[in-house]
């Protein structure tokens, strides 16, 4: 499709070219093209600094993430030196290691399923007609574009072991702090000083966070899917839930796949809610392997610890990454 | 053999049509209206969830203490007069203006990296024709998935060893490798939306490829560049753990860090200016974003989408 720019292009090639062209009609016959107009060549050139960037900076610290975790690099001494799979052991003794590893999938597990369910029937709203769109979208919008770092101050502050707003509508309506009341007779919930409600709220704030971005990725799953042939189904005297289960579902399915991997990632690897709401507390009871990571690697020193805690993420990662490539290629087929 | 016997109309069973009819008309025209106010409702529900936490740091910015920290005043109104005190004070008082500034020009040469290296890339991708490179674009993308929870201690070495400790520009350098896979996929698609014909003629009348690309190309896909930039900075804006682990001299740090780490000390919340400066840089970023929006989810599927 693309030969028509080598074979017929009288301003760009010379004259021998120009006799030539006709008679041969094959692209792969003009070797004398400029530099700028060689497409194997340009090709590899365009690539090449954004490919040499990612190399550089992704490939190299991936190798030394890799390499830390087999080494005894610390803050303090920051010689290399080969230990072999003592920092693993070591993670695999620690039962904080454990509960991180649990907590980060509970989470990421949890999350992507109300993420997914709250993304489609959030994308369904902002496909509708209505007045005041543009202010909804705007406001649909907030949770995923403010830096996460700030929504979670938002969010610290919402839930507030003193003067949370939520803790004041439910003594009003009588929920709480009365005697008797159905959630309690303490004034406040603590929403984040008790493990259970603690890890709850973590959910709660990935969930507002990413919903946003899982809605927007399959708002362009649905605006594909062509009308008529739902309308030709529904002629045809299919009813809704036949209609749901038989085409807008395997439609909508390889977008929602990928908004569902969106997710995972995004919660899987955040560091910021966690480190805002509660830095791994109460008693490492939201603690995860990004935060744990942290705490060990770069405020406990120990470079080599945390870079075994957080190569765990990888192999979850891969899983991912594969699972987005299948996704993918679905839709391709489309 | 048809057209023979046209049905002599017996008037009660037209009617009895039209009555059908109207039941039918009426009946849609009920579900019709339900439909509509479940859409209002919905949207304004969600509207309120999204925005709940937002909505309640804009009362509290401008919240008197003794109105703030007495649990038995209602949250929801000014039980004393307003103040603007606690905004002022993150104006005056703290280096919130410099973490913005800071934010602003690290997102603005990040961008500029981004589209740099990211044009090009995506252009070979999305026509010069390789036979690798749909592989090549989803390994690219995938590169996005590679968390920086995962790679910032490494990084941190990285930069040390570039001599960029305890500098924003660590930020310029490091960011790109998070923006440039998204830009790259989001700008594929951009560039299979402009049409052949242009740049074939662009090139017919005398450009090279690398011009038609330049002249021809790149201006017709601008909308989709701008989307990407808009796309590129939230990025860069939100980042947190690097910021966090390559930065801590006050007035290097950029928003994302800044604001949690310098405005809470130890147990000591200034909780007004810290809800002032979540919503006085959460919404100008929501409302540029809005506007780019369509393009950004045309560009997300025909990343996605054989062109």
């Amino acid at each position: 499709m693309s030969s028509v720019s080598a074979g017929a292009d009288p301003g760009a090639v010379t004259a021998v070219e120009v006799t030539e062209a006709p008679t041969t009609g094959s692209p792969a016959a003009a070797p004398r093209k400029r530099l700028a107009d060689r497409e194997g060549a340009l090709a590899w050139i365009f690539l090449m600094p954004s490919v040499a960037y990612i190399i550089v900076l992704v490939g190299v610290p991936f190798a030394l993430a890799i390499g830390f975790a087999f080494s005894d690099v610390t803050a303090g001494d920051p010689s290399f030196d080969w230990v072999g799979l003592r920092n693993f052991r070591r993670a695999f003794d620690d039962p904080v290691f454990w509960q991180s590893l649990t907590n980060t999938v509970i989470f990421t597990g949890v999350s992507m399923v109300l993420i997914v369910l709250l993304g489609k029937v959030l994308a369904n709203i902002l496909i509708a007609n209505f007045r005041g769109k543009w202010l909804v979208r705007f406001v649909v919008l907030l949770p995923w574009t403010t830096p996460v770092a700030l929504s979670s101050i938002a969010w610290l502050w919402m839930l507030d072991s003193i003067f949370s707003p939520i803790d004041w509508v439910l003594r009003e309506v009588g929920l709480l702090g009365e005697q008797g009341a159905l959630l309690g007779s303490g004034s406040n919930m603590y929403w984040l000083g008790k493990p259970g409600l603690a890890m709850a709220s973590v959910i709660a704030v990935h969930v507002w966070r990413i919903t946003p971005l899982a809605a927007v990725i399959m708002m362009a799953g649905l605006v594909a899917i062509p009308r008529d042939m739902e309308e030709a189904a529904q002629v045809d005297g299919a009813g809704y839930w036949r209609r749901m289960v038989e085409i807008t579902i395997p439609l909508v399915l390889p977008v929602a796949a990928v908004a569902a991997l969106f997710g995972v990632v995004f919660t899987f690897t955040d560091f910021a809610v966690v480190d805002v709401l509660t830095r791994g507390g109460p008693n490492n009871s939201t603690q995860v392997l990004t935060s744990w990571a942290f705490f060990r690697g770069i405020e406990g020193g120990d470079i080599g610890q945390g870079a075994a805690t957080a190569l765990f993420i990888f192999p979850i990662l891969l899983a991912a990454a594969i699972a987005i490539l299948r996704a993918v290629r679905r839709m391709d087929v489309r | 053999m048809t057209m023979t016997t046209m049905p002599t109309t017996t008037t009660d069973a037209a009617a009895a049509e039209a009555a059908a009819a109207d039941r039918l008309r009426r009946r849609y025209a009920r579900r019709y209206v339900a439909r509509r106010i479940g859409v209002y409702v919905a949207a304004a529900a969600a509207a309120f969830v999204c925005a709940a936490p937002f909505l309640w740091s804009m009362i509290t910015a401008f919240k008197q203490n003794r109105d703030l920290y007495n649990p038995a005043n209602s949250p929801f109104l000014f039980n004393r007069p307003a103040t603007s005190d606690h905004v002022t004070y993150l104006f005056d008082r703290t280096a919130f203006v410099t973490f913005a500034w800071n934010t602003l020009w690290v997102g603005t040469l990040v961008v500029a990296i981004t589209l740099l290296l990211g044009l090009p890339a995506a252009y070979a991708l999305a026509r010069l024709e390789r036979p690798w490179a749909g592989w090549f674009g989803v390994a690219i993308f995938l590169v996005y998935l590679v968390p920086p929870t995962l790679l910032f201690l490494s990084m941190s070495r990285v930069v040390v060893e570039l001599g960029l400790q305890d500098s924003t520009w660590s930020l310029v350098v490091v960011y790109p490798t998070i923006t440039i896979p998204v830009s790259v996929w989001l700008l594929i698609g951009f560039l299979k939306t402009v049409p052949r014909d242009i740049e074939e003629q662009a090139m017919v009348d005398g450009y090279s490829r690398l011009s038609a690309f330049w002249r021809a190309v790149v201006p017709l896909a601008f909308p989709g560049v701008v989307a990407v930039v808009v796309f590129a900075f939230t990025l860069t804006a939100s980042e947190y753990i690097y910021a966090l682990s390559f930065v801590s001299p006050t007035n290097e740090k950029v928003i994302s860090t800044g604001v949690p780490t310098e405005l809470i000390r130890g147990d000591v919340f200034f909780w007004q200016s810290l809800q002032a400066a979540t919503f006085l840089v959460a919404v100008p970023i929501a409302f540029v974003f809005n506007l780019f929006l369509d393009r950004f989810i045309a560009g997300f599927t025909q990343g996605a989408v054989k062109g």
